[in-house]
């Protein structure tokens, strides 16, 4: 238990506004870190998610980079922060929006609270907004830019300004995310008996623990040639999740595209998308996006559902796929979730195997990838 | 997988009377599971023995069985039936229970029925403790430590193997008898030596306590395919030790984060999986330590439950549909999610609200009974509210509970707790109580901190930081004058802490100017600040939903999509309670569906998560919002704004609706104007209106002081009844035989007791005084008028108990097993009179007093008795649906809700009659009897006489072709199978006795052996009745001889098959308090009245010549074709 309850309203909330792109706006209050120097003005494109647990992972994602995360449930913040829940080095994303968050959390766990984590962080927010009015908009609209900042207090912005900078902000499309949030250096982790190289695109830690339980995994920075891979000799490569627009990570189809055949390969969702363009696939926005962990798939193969954790803005288009089979199918809206290379042994899923955070019924795939490294190339 | 085509027809298990801890959560989960298997094209075979369901409306089946869920009863629909399956996980524990039963009786195997959802193994498996924590520790779960003891040495051997502290529970007990908490060895010591005397089997159960541990459930689906999902998590206010249906408790889990909630769900998978529930839904409970979050499993229902009716309200994802889906062979992803309408079932519902359920308790009932909540279950119903935070559902749940109460406190209630210092608040609130929310508020409002409460009460402190929000929240506001000084962000703040304007106005209320609700309500919406329509869409907005389940928050826009078709509010009847139960949603969910067939759009409000009018699919919109006048202003707010609203329907929902009638804008209430609701509760007028109609009334008057009450008393003598306005189910009513009581009487209808908390005495709600009519028939009869003027007759009925006792309590019969043809016929004429003099349009129900100047004959008796040997009296007229109403239908075949539905809406009967809706009652053959279900066995302390409050919580109705036929079904299907011999024992008072000779004679002739206490047994000697033994009074050995044993040890010793004890005196130490106890705690039929005795030999005398035979109510309502064996055998 940190801190006490704010009961006196010492501190009055700072009245803020959330501006779209298309100018559309949200009342809301100022929650979290802003540059005392200013401009108080946050952007990013927004998207919603519906997972009602995980949003510290969430906040760590590094897949979120450049975006504004809403959160459809209310109470956000309920049981704090712990370390061992980021989901990597820091907050990649821009910024958070959520109906409430709780004077202070409430578990044994908790070693922070969501307020200390965004200030920490750097992580500018805002509460008291109607989310799911948001949530409907951005729904029937699609994901688009958006601006935010306090519209009152010493740091006070106006709506045209939030209205430019949303207008001025960058989309996803064509931008290189991933190379904003990969690692700089070579790391390795885990202690199992194989070896893995592992692409950095923006990897959680929970695919780490994953992949750290079957092998030795070196984790290598996104634009790292494909030689060089091969030359480390692994038994697989894992080409990892990540930020926006697969389109503008061209370097690493083309990286796949010569270690496809070569190891055994297993991609997920920026992953997953890579690999396929790396066989000729093309991919697209979907309008908003799928971010949750409430997705139903349907395996091919068994006909059987998993309901997965997901969290993307773009998607291999269907009938372009010509050397792989579709093996995961979305319920939902009949997205390809999962593929499969006919001729080479490679295999990719769209959603994420791994939670952190979400359901943990498709961790079978880990084991799925062991088989075919066991199987080799 | 798709529809199995294996199967042709599936019997239904439904779960009998509304009882404390099976509620009308089944009645809504058994229509839908009807419902589906009708669509799917199965020959749906029902049977209930609940006449107040909707699921028995001969609509949802093929064939519905209203009869006795007993096995042998059971047995005979199978036989007769032949199903293909048996369905038993939708009818809560009885179906579950039965099903079993017939299952090891080998009546599934003989007539080739498969159980489908769960088999025979997995219901065993879950069900028995030994075999679910071995299947548990098995797969790997922890589940709390315990084992059995025979001995105080081997009982200290499993508390040092547990760990202190543990809990003691003895086995066979009934009431917790020698149940405690020990926290070390000393104290095992003692209380397991309490527990192994207390249990009959010199047994106890030592298991680790986790008292304070927080309690969590998830709702799980499985289906053939083995694909699991989790439909709802559900986090308790309230720690383990409170029982989870008395606890409050909230949806989604709050507290839990991402890793240890996908734990819960793998660990829920992994129970489900093991059990083997092959398909459907079930709940699985789990502890978990907050100091270390370590999770044990507390048990699983492999059935649909109470909390799956919760969760499906709580999501939008009707959890009874779709296991009825599985459960015939599709899987999840075959299955379609109604409310998207594009996307598969096979999905985990996210929410964007939080959900808050509210018991409701009936303690005010059962004088003597500790109001203290604890591991067995005692609430009566229950409210649901939605908010967009959990301090605003749990302010809306809380208003919804009627108790008087207009939210967190902030209220006139909340001055109760203002003479405990905060040591005794804190005390207080370490107990759990109904009342335990207002205390918690009342300490953080003093300051009391978190921590300390935290401590007290091991309410996490999260729900209490909430609780501190509306403190803080309080205390800006109250420092505000009033409504003129807030803005419009002010305003908003406070609505969206879910603030009702009611406590807004009593905040700012002060004696010299009071602010009313409707001020404040106009200052908000002058300010901008209106309740805003959200949907529950099972996906927090993710895709469109296409169904309109609303609730109301303050957002900034709405969702409530425009209609064309004029619209029909209908008001619910809110949580159960004793006296307003399932019967009111049936009425409510007829009307729906008559007025939906006919072109109106139907607009349903209610909070209720039990509820088939709560279901998404019965109206074309759904509310799930307080019947408050606020929330209901709301919802005609947000319907206006989108089409035409026809009206609002006030008079089915019960007394709740019923209530607002005279606040709702006059011409948008539809049917009997609400002046002349007034005037039949408001006793001057109505007095005056039966006197301007040569309506005989009991003598009686209106009083607010005892003043007033002693001068009505002394112009109308005693014995007197004595009543509140306005109430229902005889709430506080009393009868009073001298000024002591009276005095007393008034003292508590005026004083801050549980009455004066609801609302307490003024002129407006003054105390009704009556002559107190002894010995007299009371007859109810249900009707419509039309506005044309014709009036219906749906039934008159017979009570089988003399007045004085609750109708509600009264087994009563159709049709009138003694009443004569002329002393219906005056009955009848007085109804139309009042019906046309009030100008109802609609419903009206009238209660008479039929008082007989001649001898008394009793039930079954076919003696002519001539109507001017007879006088009619009116007790009172009711222009709304009574709880009688589902009977009538089902005794009749007549759909009455439906046609008074229509009436209101405008309808003639004229008109209803050329539909085809409106038919003649079906008659002859048949004799129905409705007979109440007290929930006494929950209250092994409560005395079990019936009086004018009336205090049970359902009812069951047997049809047959004689009277005693059918009353003997009646009182199996109640849970008290009549013996058909043994001893009779009978202690009546001395008013009783001319009657109780015949009934004895009666008995005797029946083979029966008589035992009575001395003075009965003295009259019965000497009237020619052979008493086989006399039995001393309880604590007075010598009253009897020095041999006689007193009628408790009797009953302790099971010497006793069937008690009739009339009430002689008055309160808990009285010689038949001790007895009727003691007849409850050993489940010994106990009959409290002569007229009941009567009854029951009837039952035992037809029962004994004829076969048990089960027919169901389609045959019945067909007429004249049923099988029978043609022995119309008189009494």
């Amino acid at each position: 238990m940190s801190g006490a309850v704010r009961l006196d309203g010492a501190a009055p909330p700072t009245e803020a506004l959330l501006v779209l792109a298309d100018g559309t706006t949200f009342e809301g209050e100022a929650i979290g870190w802003w540059d005392p120097a200013g401009p108080a003005v946050a952007t990013g494109e927004v998207v919603f998610n519906t997972t009602m647990t995980g949003y510290q992972e969430v906040l760590t994602d590094p897949s979120y980079a450049g975006q504004v995360v809403c959160f459809t449930y209310p109470h956000i913040g309920n049981y704090g922060v712990a370390a061992a829940d980021s989901e990597s080095r820091r907050a990649f994303c821009r910024g958070v929006i959520v109906r409430d968050t709780p004077p202070r959390p409430s578990s044994w766990r908790a070693e922070q609270s969501l307020a200390g984590f965004l200030a920490e962080q750097r992580l500018p927010g805002l509460t008291g907004v109607d989310t799911r009015r948001l949530t409907r908009h951005v729904r029937e609209a699609g994901a688009m830019p958006a601006a935010f900042g306090p519209v009152a207090g010493p740091l006070a912005v106006d709506e045209a300004a939030l209205k430019a900078a949303a207008l001025g902000a960058p989309g996803t499309d064509g931008v290189d995310l991933a190379a904003e949030v990969t690692t700089a250096q070579r790391y390795t982790v885990g202690e199992g008996p194989r070896r893995i190289v592992a692409y950095d695109f923006g990897i959680k830690r929970a695919i780490l623990a994953h992949l750290g339980r079957i092998a030795t995994v070196d984790v290598v920075p996104a634009g790292t040639p494909a030689a060089e891979v091969l030359d480390a000799r692994p038994d697989g490569v894992f080409l990892s999740n990540g930020p926006g627009d697969p389109a503008a990570v061209g370097y690493a189809a083309d990286a796949i595209r010569q270690l496809l055949g070569r190891v055994p390969v297993f991609g997920i969702c920026l992953g997953h998308q890579l690999m396929a363009r790396a066989l000729g696939a093309e991919t697209f926005k979907l309008r908003f996006g799928h971010h949750g962990g409430n997705h139903p798939v349907r395996r091919v193969g068994t006909g059987g559902v998993e309901i997965t954790s997901q969290n993307h803005n773009y998607a291999v288009v269907e009938g372009s796929v010509a050397a792989m089979d579709v093996t995961h199918v979305n319920l939902n809206d009949g997205v390809i979730e999962g593929l499969a290379c006919r001729d080479v042994p490679a295999f990719s899923v769209q959603y994420h195997p791994e939670a952190g955070p979400g359901p943990h019924d498709a961790s079978y795939l880990f084991d799925e990838f062991v088989s075919l490294m066991r199987r080799g190339a | 997988m798709p529809r199995r085509d294996d199967l042709q027809s599936i019997l239904v298990i439904g779960s009998g009377p509304i009882v404390i801890g099976q509620a009308c959560e089944f009645d809504y989960s058994g229509t839908q599971a009807c419902r589906v298997l009708t669509e799917e094209g199965y020959r749906v075979i029902l049977a209930n023995s609940n006449p107040a369901t909707i699921m028995t409306d001969p609509a949802f089946a093929d064939r519905t069985y209203v009869e006795p869920l007993v096995p042998d009863v059971l047995e005979a629909i199978v036989e007769r039936e032949r199903p293909d399956a048996v369905l038993p996980t939708l009818g809560g524990q009885t179906g579950l229970n039965l099903a079993m039963e017939l299952h090891r009786r080998g009546v599934f195997d003989r007539f080739g029925v498969e159980m489908i959802g769960a088999d025979a193994e997995a219901i065993a498996t879950a069900e028995n403790r030994d075999r679910f924590k071995a299947a548990m520790t098995g797969i790997g779960l922890a589940v709390p430590e315990s084992g059995f003891a025979y001995t105080l040495g081997e009982a200290l051997e499993v508390g040092d193997g547990i760990g202190y502290p543990v809990i003691v529970r003895p086995s066979y007990i009934l009431g917790g008898t020698g149940t405690g908490i020990a926290a070390d060895r000393e104290e095992l010591e003692r209380i397991a030596a309490a527990g192994l005397a207390a249990s009959p089997v010199s047994e106890v159960l030592i298991e680790r306590s986790i008292a304070g541990w927080k309690e969590y459930e998830l709702e799980v689906m499985r289906d053939r395919a083995d694909n699991c999902v989790v439909i709802c998590s559900i986090e308790n206010f309230d720690p383990m030790g409170v029982h989870t249906g008395d606890s409050i408790t909230v949806a989604p889990a709050q507290t839990l984060s991402d890793r240890e909630y996908q734990a819960m769900r793998d660990a829920a998978f992994a129970c489900i999986r093991r059990i083997g529930v092959e398909t459907g839904g079930s709940n699985i409970q789990f502890a978990v330590d907050p100091r270390t979050g370590r999770q044990v499993v507390i048990e699983m229902n492999p059935r649909v439950s109470r909390s799956s009716a919760l969760a499906s309200k709580a999501t939008g994802f009707p959890i009874a549909k779709i296991a009825a889906r599985l459960a015939v062979g599709y899987t999840l992803d075959e299955i379609r999610n109604d409310i998207t309408g594009e996307t598969p079932a096979s999905f985990e519902p996210t929410i964007d609200y939080v959900v808050t359920k509210v018991p409701r308790w009936a303690f005010e009932k059962f004088p003597g009974i500790p109001e203290v909540l604890g591991t067995r279950m005692q609430s009566v119903g229950e409210a649901m509210a939605i908010g967009r935070t959990f301090p605003e559902s749990l302010q809306k749940g809380l208003r919804s509970l009627e108790r008087g109460r207009l939210g967190l406190n902030c209220d006139p209630a909340e001055t109760m707790y203002h003479d405990w210092d905060d040591d005794e608040l804190v005390r207080r609130a370490a107990i759990a109580t109904p009342d335990r929310p207002f205390h918690l508020e009342a300490a953080l409002r003093r300051g009391i901190s978190v921590e300390r409460l935290y401590e007290a009460t091991g309410v996490d402190p999260w729900f209490l930081d909430q609780i501190a929000l509306l403190v803080a929240e309080r205390a800006r506001l109250a420092g505000l004058a009033g409504p003129a000084f807030l803005g419009r962000a002010a305003w908003r703040r406070a609505k969206r802490l879910g603030f009702s304007d009611a406590q807004l106005a009593w905040l700012w209320s002060a004696p010299e100017r009071p602010v009313a609700e409707r001020e404040v309500r106009a200052a908000r919406l002058a300010a901008g600040v209106r309740a805003t329509m959200k949907t529950v869409d099972t996906c927090a907005a993710e895709f469109e939903a296409h169904t309109p389940y609303h609730y109301s928050t303050y957002e900034d826009d709405d969702e409530v999509a425009p209609g064309t078709r004029p619209k029909v509010v209908i008001l619910g009847s809110g949580p159960n309670r004793i006296g307003q139960g399932v019967e009111f949603d049936y009425c409510c969910v007829q009307a729906s569906f008559a007025l939906r067939d006919a072109g109106f759009e139907t607009v349903m409000v209610n909070c209720n998560p039990e509820t088939v009018s709560t279901d998404y699919d019965t109206s074309d919109r759904l509310y799930f919002e307080p019947v408050t006048w606020e929330d209901v202003t709301n919802v005609l707010d947000a319907e206006s704004a989108a089409g035409t609203v026809a009206g609002v329907i006030v008079s089915l929902g019960g007394q709740t609706p019923l209530k607002l009638a005279g606040d709702l804008p006059d011409d948008l209430v539809l049917g009997t104007r609400p002046d002349a609701i007034d005037l039949a509760e408001d006793r001057e007028r109505w007095n005056a209106l039966c006197a301007h109609l040569e309506i005989p009334q009991p003598a009686g008057g209106t009083a607010t002081t005892f003043e007033e009450a002693r001068a009505i008393v002394g112009r109308i003598g005693f014995p007197a009844l004595v009543r509140p306005s306005y109430v229902l189910g005889g709430r506080a009513m009393e009868i009073v035989y001298g000024e002591d009581d009276l005095r007393r009487a008034m003292d508590e209808l005026a004083g801050f007791g549980s009455l004066g908390r609801e609302g307490g005495l003024s002129a407006r709600r003054p105390v009704l005084i009556d002559r107190f009519l002894e010995d007299a028939i009371e007859v109810d009869v249900d009707s419509v008028r039309d506005a044309a003027g014709e009036v219906v007759i749906g039934a008159v009925m017979e009570h089988v108990e003399e007045a004085g006792v609750h109708s509600g309590d009264s087994a009563c019969v159709i049709p009138p097993p003694t009443l004569d043809p002329g002393t219906i016929r005056v009955i009848e004429g007085h109804t139309r009179d009042i019906a046309a003099a009030l100008e109802v349009v609609g419903p009206l129900n009238v209660q008479y007093a039929v008082k007989r100047i001649a001898g008394v004959p009793g039930p079954g008796h076919h003696q002519e008795v001539p109507a001017a040997g007879t006088q009619v009296f009116v007790i009172e007229a009711n222009p709304r649906v009574s709880r009688t109403v589902p009977f009538v239908s089902k005794a009749t075949g007549v759909p009455f809700a439906r046609v008074a539905a229509r009436v209101i809406a405008g309808a003639t009967l004229a008109d209803l009659r050329a539909e085809g809706l409106l038919r003649e009652p079906v008659e002859g053959d048949h004799v129905s009897v409705k007979e109440a279900v007290l929930p006494f066995a929950r209250f092994p302390e409560a005395d079990t006489l019936l009086g004018p409050e009336m205090r049970s919580t359902g009812e069951v109705m047997g049809i047959d072709r004689t009277f005693g036929l059918a009353f003997a079904k009646t009182q199996a299907a109640a849970g008290d199978v009549l013996p058909a011999g043994g001893t009779i024992f009978f202690s009546l008072a001395d008013r009783d006795k001319d009657a109780g000779v015949t009934v004895a004679r009666r008995f005797v002739q029946l083979g029966f052996s008589v035992v009575a206490t001395a003075g009965t047994a003295a009259r019965f000697e000497a009237d020619g009745v052979p008493v086989a033994a006399v039995v001393a009074k309880v604590g007075a050995p010598d009253t009897a001889g020095p041999d006689a044993v007193d009628a408790v040890t009797l009953l302790e010793d099971g010497k006793v098959d069937l008690v009739v004890n009339t009430p002689r005196g008055r309160g808990p130490r009285a010689d038949g308090a001790y007895i009727r106890r003691a007849a409850n705690q050993h489940r010994v039929p106990c009959l409290t009245t002569v007229a009941a005795a009567r009854a029951a030999a009837a039952g035992i005398a037809d029962r004994s010549r004829h076969p048990l035979t089960v027919t169901s109510l389609q045959e019945y309502h067909a007429g004249g074709q049923l099988p029978l064996t043609a022995e119309l055998p008189l009494a």
